[in-house]
């Protein structure tokens, strides 16, 4: 299949679902939130971002407990049957959400073009009719429903602005898998374009991936390591005080080298800034 | 006898020692970047790429699909246009074909058009140890032959070599070759070029045989075509009285017209390009013109062996461009050795341990040598999804499964070194499975966050070497959640 096909089916039923989103929008917008194990786990306060900027977008968040994680670290290591139970966690946690809105493109993408890849993958392997069509099902009811939260914002809610201030000057990292699997496109800049008070840092060599890589990390330090210092490197030179981004594993990479370098660029998921306003700077 | 690949280190080992190599490191950013900008626009300046690239990859697939069909077909009508087919099932085989055709000749020394397959199957090392010797006429190859050097890159052999060590190399060695450097060799790239030409064309007006591989090989005339930048190809494929090419099955495409796809593809791809300088095209034996005898050596060499893999088998579709060894953020900084076979970088690993098998810990590694950044699918012209033919190989590595050795389907064990990390997966994927033990975990964590470490010891260092660790919260997500919203989950 192309990728040009993808995209353009993609937008396809983006487009009917805002159309039928603004229809339903007469009352109360209902999402489901998936946080992601890494964002709950550690970074609970991109959640919270999350939460807030939604409900000030007049939007109702649910969280279900009986979420946990997308899978993909086990899967892209080679574990991918054990991801199967999670696909099928996922699934059943938000079985009752029409948009499930996510603060990370990674795992966006793992549901999105990994879920799919799993069922298929069960049917090549010859595994029951039963369980291939539990996987295909579970995969069909959630990779129309599941947003990255950046998309969701300009693409279903159809805001730009989101009445955010955040007084500091920042660069944007775009994740390789927000801007190659998911096609993210300039939806967070112009978001953070419109953010008051923001004065956005051009990073050179944006498009490189930080070295992070999941496992990738610790299998291959060194030269996920020398990644990392290259892309810091860029980082300090734009002489931001923060640098961005719409995934906070590969925050977690780039801030903890920043951090062992010394340097006191704040690494902050995009979620934090846009839930910020004048009253309450996060 | 030159350096080989047999016995190389897995891939983080060697990785790890040319990471840390700041002029090599160097070198390859400026050299990489450059072309990749170069690629973007010879590409940009097409509106129908996206349709060039699905062809591309649909005419590979289908001729793939046939391919028994279309080999038969390609043998038919070279024999009928004067040459002469032989099959090899491997690299001895193919070896032991071409030493004997080159000793029927009586001659015991060859030129040789740049080729991968060659390289692949050790030819060189094979002619030498039968006493014949084989000049390498590409500039690039030329370099890393005279270095007794292996090269680090698919269309520049040489790319981890500056200017002042190949001119080291070539008043070094040129002599123990043929004609020595010239006196006083500079590193102008005009010199050193010059220097190779000379040294080069006395070979060329003295060789009668000639080694080469194929871009392409057109089943429907039985033609074989070389696509090259320097034009000493096209030397080698017209002086000599005899010509031997040494071909992977997988370069078939079944008509002329599906060629006119891949000459658009493959430049603009590979030097960024609109049109390569020399295409050399040629059908058997020509009276009165060129070799009179042609030779040509279809190679399967686990080919047939990756075709059975319904995941893995797109990696034959790769027209051997080096897109995306110039896009790749781990072969700019670990280069090309570290892959330890000529096919470095993504296509490297996911072709060479498909081609070879999952035979020793080097080839179990090149699956995990990416961090999925996707840069190479992005790029490639025929549309090879790299990270998930990665993602795939990964499976069969820490799992072992189904495969497919030399035409059986076989079942391998997992590779060794992998029982600890299964194990961890296995509790990883039971505690992810069960939100309540996610949360006891949690809670633990969080009361101990103030005696946590910023760096870990023993495995853990692999992380916390370059990277602190994040700060654990006084609270996960979800237990905040419960306090405030409470009765709403």
């Amino acid at each position: 299949m192309s990728v040009s096909f993808t995209v353009a089916s993609r937008c396809g039923r983006m487009k009917r679902q805002m159309i039928i989103g603004r229809e339903g929008m007469s009352d109360v917008m209902r999402v489901g939130l998936f946080v992601t194990c890494v964002n709950d786990t550690l970074y609970p306060r991109t959640g919270r971002a999350v939460v807030s900027l939604l409900e000030r977008l007049g939007v109702e968040v649910d969280f279900p407990a009986a979420q946990s994680c997308c899978g993909q670290p086990l899967s892209n290591t080679g574990y991918r049957h054990r991801a199967e139970a999670l696909m099928l966690r996922y699934a059943a946690a938000f079985q009752g959400h029409e948009y499930v809105v996510t603060p990370s493109a990674s795992c966006a993408a793992m549901v999105r073009e990994g879920y799919p890849r799993i069922a298929a993958r069960a049917a090549v392997e010859g595994r029951s009719r039963a369980e291939v069509e539990r996987l295909s099902k579970a995969a069909a009811r959630v990779v129309t429903r599941t947003y990255e939260l950046t998309e969701f914002l300009v693409d279903v809610l159809g805001v730009t602005d989101v009445g955010a201030y955040f007084p500091h000057t920042v660069t944007y990292h775009p994740t390789c898998h927000g801007l190659r699997m998911l096609g993210l496109g300039d939806r967070p800049r112009r978001l953070l374009e419109h953010v008051r008070g923001l004065e956005l840092r051009e990073l050179a060599g944006a498009e490189e991936c930080c070295g992070f890589g999941g496992t990738f990390a610790v299998k291959n330090p060194a030269v996920s390591a020398a990644m990392g210092a290259d892309k810091t490197r860029a980082i300090r030179k734009t002489g931001a005080r923060a640098v961005c981004a719409v995934d906070n594993s590969c925050l977690m990479h780039i801030g903890g080298t920043l951090s062992r370098e010394g340097s006191g660029v704040r690494p902050v998921h995009i979620a934090e800034i846009l839930a910020g306003t004048e009253g309450r700077v996060l | 006898m030159s350096r080989t690949y047999v016995g190389m280190p897995a891939f983080p080992r060697a990785a790890a020692v040319s990471a840390g190599d700041t002029t090599l490191r160097a070198n390859l950013r400026t050299a990489t970047h450059t072309i990749r900008a170069k690629r973007a626009e010879a590409v940009a300046e097409l509106d129908d790429w996206d349709r060039l690239r699905a062809a591309g990859a649909a005419v590979k697939d289908r001729t793939l699909r046939h391919l028994d069909h279309y080999l038969l077909q390609l043998e038919e009508n070279v024999t009928r246009a004067g040459g002469t087919v032989h099959w090899a099932a491997d690299a001895a085989e193919a070896n032991r074909i071409v030493t004997g055709l080159v000793q029927a000749t009586g001659e015991s020394e060859v030129v040789k058009v740049k080729s991968m397959v060659t390289q692949e199957i050790g030819l060189n090392d094979a002619l030498e140890r039968a006493g014949i010797r084989a000049y390498e006429t590409d500039l690039a190859e030329l370099i890393v032959q005279l270095g007794d050097d292996l090269p680090s890159h698919i269309l520049v052999p040489a790319i981890h070599r500056g200017r002042s060590e190949i001119r080291d190399i070539f008043r070094e060695h040129m002599a123990d070759w043929g004609r020595p450097a010239p006196e006083g060799l500079t590193d102008r790239p005009a010199d050193l070029a010059e220097a190779a030409r000379l040294h080069l064309r006395e070979k060329f007006l003295r060789a009668k045989v000639a080694v080469s591989g194929a871009n392409f090989m057109v089943a429907e005339t039985g033609t074989l075509v070389v696509v090259e930048s320097e034009g000493n190809g096209r030397m080698c494929l017209t002086l000599p009285d005899t010509l031997i090419s040494v071909v992977g099955i997988e370069k078939t495409v079944p008509t002329w017209r599906d060629l006119e796809i891949y000459l658009q593809l493959l430049p603009r791809s590979s030097t960024a390009e609109r049109m390569n300088p020399y295409t050399s095209t040629w059908t058997g034996t020509t009276a009165d013109d060129g070799p009179r005898a042609f030779h040509l050596v279809l190679l399967d060499n686990g080919r047939t062996d990756t075709l059975a893999d319904q995941v893995g088998r797109q990696a034959l579709r790769c027209i051997r461009c080096s897109a995306c060894l110039n896009v790749c953020p781990v072969y700019e900084r670990a280069g090309g050795h570290a892959y330890g076979s000529p096919y470095p970088g993504p296509i490297g690993a996911i072709l060479t341990p498909q081609l070879r098998g999952l035979t020793s810990p080097l080839e179990e590694s090149l699956p995990f040598a990416s961090s999925l950044c996707g840069a190479c699918y992005e790029v490639c012209p025929v549309a090879i999804d790299i990270p998930d033919v990665l993602v795939h190989l990964r499976e069969r590595v820490v799992q072992g499964g189904e495969t497919t050795i030399r035409g059986t389907r076989t079942v391998i064990k997992p590779a060794k070194g992998h029982t600890m990390e299964r194990a961890m997966m296995r509790t990883t994927g039971w505690v992810l499975d069960h939100p309540a033990a996610l949360r006891r975990g949690q809670r633990l964590a969080a009361r101990a966050r103030r005696a946590l470490p910023r760096r870990l010891p023993g495995p853990g260092r692999a992380w916390s070497d370059t990277r602190d660790l994040p700060e654990v919260p006084p609270e996960s997500f979800r237990d905040w959640w419960e306090r405030t919203r409470g009765g709403d989950a």
